[in-house]
Order: C-alpha cells, then structure tokens, then sequence
C-alpha cells in the first residue's frame, strides 16, 4: 500500500443515536489524502450527525472511528458548523473569532504569537474580510458570518477539513471566493462537505456518500438514479446527465422517524 | 464630605472600602464571563447552595468563610463535570443545589445553641462586619482567581465563546469549564461578604451588562466592568453611610439606576442597545 492510498480517517461500523433510535446505523466510511467527499441525504438523514461523529463531538454507541496521521502524531481537524455554535452578542471582533483558529496548535497557557497573528492577516485577506476584521461578530451578515467561520477553520491548519452546508447562506460572489480557496485547499488536504446542493460544487466533488440513517458510499463524482433512490426511498430527478443534483421534492414522511436537533 | 473622610479613619470602613473594591474588580473580571456565557442562574445556585457550608462551620465553631469556600468549589466542580449536553435538565439540578444547600445552612443556624446569627447578615451581607482577618482571606481568594484567568485566558476566551469548536481544537474543554465555574464559585463567595448572599447576582450581572451595550471587545468590557464595579461599591457604600441604608440593597440599587439611566439614554438618542435584545434569544 503507498501512503497516498493509506486512509485518514476510517469509520468502521459505526452507529449513534440521540435517543433510543439510531440516527446512523452501521456507516463504513474512509477519508484518503486529497480525497473531496460530498455527503448528501435527506433532512433528518443524518449528515451533521455523521460528521459530529467523525470530528469525536459525539461519541458512537458501536463501531470506532479511528485516525491515522502521517508519523502517528495527533492531527488536526477543522470544522466549518452550519449554524454558528455561539452567541453572537459575545464581544469579540472578527479578528478575534478567526484568531482562535490557532487555540490549538501552541500550549494553552501560550499566547497567540505575531507568526499566528501575521497568519491571520492572510487568511482574512484571503477571505476578503480584511475589511470587516474590527467588526464586531453581532453586526454583519449571516454570509460574512460564513466566512468568518472558514476562515477561522482554515487558520487552524487542518489535516481534514469539514463544512457543513458551507453554500447555504453565502451569495454568488462569496461562492465563487469559497469554490477556489476549497480547491487549493484541496491540492494538500481532505475536504468533507455537506451539501444539500452539489451543483454549487460538483466540479471540485471526487466521491459522494449518500446518508439516510444507512451510508451508501460512491467512488467517483456521479451517482446514479437508482441509488438516490435508494436512499432517498423516492423518485430523484436527475437534472444533467452524470452529475448528481438536489432532490427537487421535499419528503418529511421519510425523515421524522430520525428527527433531532442539527446540532 | 467631611464626615465621609471621618468616617475612613475607622477601621471598619476602611475594611468595608477595601473589601467592596475587590469584590468590584472581580465582578468586572468575572462578570462578562457570567452575562455573555448565560451563567448568571448558576452563579445564584453556587451562592445560595454557599449558606449550607457557612451553617455547618457555624454549627461546629469554624469559621463560616471556610464553609462557603468549600461548599462553592464542591458545586463548581460538580457543575462542572456534569455533561451539559447528556443532562437535559441542567438547570433543575442547579436550582436542588440551590434549595438543599439553603436547607442545610438554615437547619444548622437554627440547631446552633446560644447565640443564633443573625440570617439577614448572610443573606443580605454587611460589609461593615468585614474582618482584618476576613479581608485577607477574600485577598487571597481574589488572587487566585485573577491568576487563574490571566493563566488560562485564551483558552478560558474560546471555551466561553464556542465550546464545540474548542473541542475541535483539541482544547481541554471539561478542565477549561471547570476553572471558569471555579473562578465564579471563589468570587461568589467574596461577594457574598459585600452584598449577601442573594444580591450577589445582581453585582456580577449590573456592571457587565452596562458595558455590553457600548464595547465590542472582551479586554474593553472586563476593564469597563471594573471601573463601573468600584464606582457603583464605592458610591453605594457613601449612599448607605449618608443616608443610613443597608450597604448591600444601596450599592445593587444605585447599579440599576445605572444601568435604567444608560439604557433610556442610548434609546432616546436612536441608538438601539445591541445586547439586551439579544439576550433574550
């Protein structure tokens, strides 16, 4: 085995549940360097839980998930949530927020340094948020907010980087901004998105898992219509040819079995 | 303000002086952390569960102090430990902490034979009763917990903020909540010698609150709250020795003068107060 195709993050037979039910049952998963992993499933299906899991937020009731960084060290994890985890009232600037990209990589009795500092610069420039960095957190807009959150997940240097529905509230511009930081990024890293809509993404996507409480993994970009189906339990319109694309209809009877908070 | 001066000569006052102006600066230290990271409930659990110790060292002759530091740090710990996200009823347990550690105390008090203490100095505080002795144990105590915020401060910043992503980070999430919980339990206990037992919410809450409206960083908010802390003490400790007011009710009431005043005044000029709607949500 070369170490290209040697797995990050492997998933084996996980499953976990908030109550009595299981939200995901029995996922095999495996994150490979450089690989781009789009998930998609219904509401309620189990995407944000499944990542949680993956990050060690939540602990699985069976199964493990195990990492194996190159030199066995411990590896880092960057996390973009799709609703801020935070009371935006807190008074910090946006500076500030990104900052604690960098809580991690020093002791935690160190300060931030001026190379994290110098760092930051970069990445809010990157972002184009240089201008908004004295801003406070409370006052500006939810797709700004977006990009406050990769920026400060992008600081942290991750050996993985995952995004929840990172598109949803970010307009045509900001996309464009976010389609080609994602793609350098992933010239060195794994990148695990959540996505209700692929087309946002699809020319970056490689491979794409399918979750509904089951995960139907798909080596390769396209999907086809009878394994949306599948997971889905419905007719899924596939719109171009090859590349998988939103599911047109909503279908609640199928997710209020599962329904939990999403985060 | 002659008598004012005066009335610095005795030693009572100057203990009185010194005691508000370190509890003030650890409102100002603690206080934002309290307001922004919704701990004010907890805060008032921690304090009145304190009366259950301060009983129990009063029942068996020790110091009541030693009590409420024990049974605070006891509290913070447990709180601290407890998963918030298994446990649903997070604040159900504070609030039997709460009860329980009152029952205790005032089981003890009044099993206590002879003398019974008065329950308003505790409850209400009489910061006129600060010992020397007293003053340098809350010294010590005040120490602590600024050493343990200067020491800890980013992590302590990050967990307050987003604890899912500081537990991302690798950060020590639990160690990190347990500091922050003692750090509020050690300086519960000081005010609880200034404003009593159940006022002491209100100072951790008043001066914060005040500088969330205007300020956009921590370091401003933490220096504003204790610059408001000291003058709201001070002043209120000149309304009780003038007017003949228990210190504790005039220096809490003077805060909320304040803070009423700031909050129509920042109203009337346009400019929407940014946090107090938002903590509502």
């Amino acid at each position: 085995m070369t170490p290209l195709s040697q797995p990050l993050l492997e998933a084996r037979h996980v499953t976990f549940g908030y109550g009595r039910e299981p939200v995901v049952e029995d996922v095999e998963l495996a994150i490979h360097p450089r690989d781009f992993l789009a998930v998609i499933g219904p509401n309620g299906g189990g995407k944000t839980t499944l990542v949680k899991i993956l990050l060690g937020l939540l602990t699985p009731w069976s199964g493990e998930v195990v990492y194996r960084f190159p030199g066995g060290r411990k590896g880092r994890l960057g996390y973009v949530p799709q609703f801020s985890t935070f009371d935006k009232s807190f008074p910090l600037r946006v500076s500030d927020v990104v900052l604690m990209g960098k809580l991690g990589s020093r002791g935690l009795l160190r300060r931030y340094t001026k190379s994290d500092h110098a760092e930051l610069e970069a990445v809010l420039d990157r972002l184009d948020l240089t201008r908004l960095a004295r801003a406070h957190v409370s006052e500006i807009s939810g797709g700004q907010l977006q990009r406050v959150l990769i920026a400060r997940a992008v600081l942290s240097d991750p050996d993985i980087l995952f995004l929840d529905e990172p598109t949803a509230s970010i307009d045509a511009e900001s996309r464009q901004v976010l389609t080609e930081l994602l793609k350098d990024l992933n010239r060195s890293i794994p990148i695990v998105v959540i996505t209700h809509d692929v087309t946002s993404i699809a020319p970056l996507v490689q491979h794409i898992a399918c979750i509904n409480r089951r995960l139907w993994y798909h080596a390769g970009g396209e999907l086809d219509q009878a394994m949306l189906e599948e997971v889905y339990g419905c007719p899924v319109e596939m719109v171009t040819h090859g590349v998988a694309h939103r599911v047109l209809h909503d279908h609640p009877h199928h997710g209020h079995a599962h329904d939990h908070p999403n985060h | 303000m002659h008598s004012l001066l005066d009335a610095l000569s005795y030693e009572l006052m100057r203990n009185a002086v010194l005691a508000g102006v370190l509890a003030a600066v650890l409102c100002g230290v603690v206080g934002p952390f309290v307001v922004v990271k919704r701990l004010a409930f907890l805060s008032d659990g921690i304090s009145h569960a304190a009366f259950g110790g301060m009983g129990a060292c009063f029942y068996f002759g020790l110091d009541p102090l030693l009590g409420a530091v024990a049974v605070a740090l006891g509290c913070a710990l447990a709180l601290g430990l407890l998963d918030t996200e298994a446990i649903r009823s997070y604040d159900a347990i504070i609030g039997v902490l709460w009860a329980v550690g009152l029952a205790i105390g005032i089981v003890f008090v009044y099993k206590t034979p002879g003398y019974a203490p008065n329950l308003m100095t505790y409850l209400f505080g009489n910061i006129l009763l600060v010992s020397r002795h007293e003053l340098a144990v809350l010294a010590v105590l005040a120490g602590s917990v600024l050493f343990i915020l200067a020491l800890f401060f980013k992590g302590i910043v990050a967990v307050s903020f987003d604890e899912v992503f500081a537990r991302v980070q690798g950060a020590p999430v639990r160690l990190l909540m347990v500091l922050l919980l003692t750090m509020i339990a050690l300086s519960v206990v000081i005010l609880i010698q200034v404003v009593g037992i159940i006022l002491v919410v209100a100072l951790l809450t008043i001066p914060p609150v005040i500088c969330l409206m205007f300020l956009k960083d921590l370091h401003s908010v933490i220096l504003g709250s204790v610059l408001l802390g000291v003058g709201m003490t001070l002043g209120g400790l000149t309304l009780s020795y003038l007017y003949d007011l228990p210190s504790g009710p005039a220096i809490i009431l003077l805060g909320a003068a304040v803070l009423l005043a700031v909050y129509l005044l920042r109203k009337l000029r346009g400019g929407a107060p940014r946090l107090l709607p938002d903590l509502r949500g």
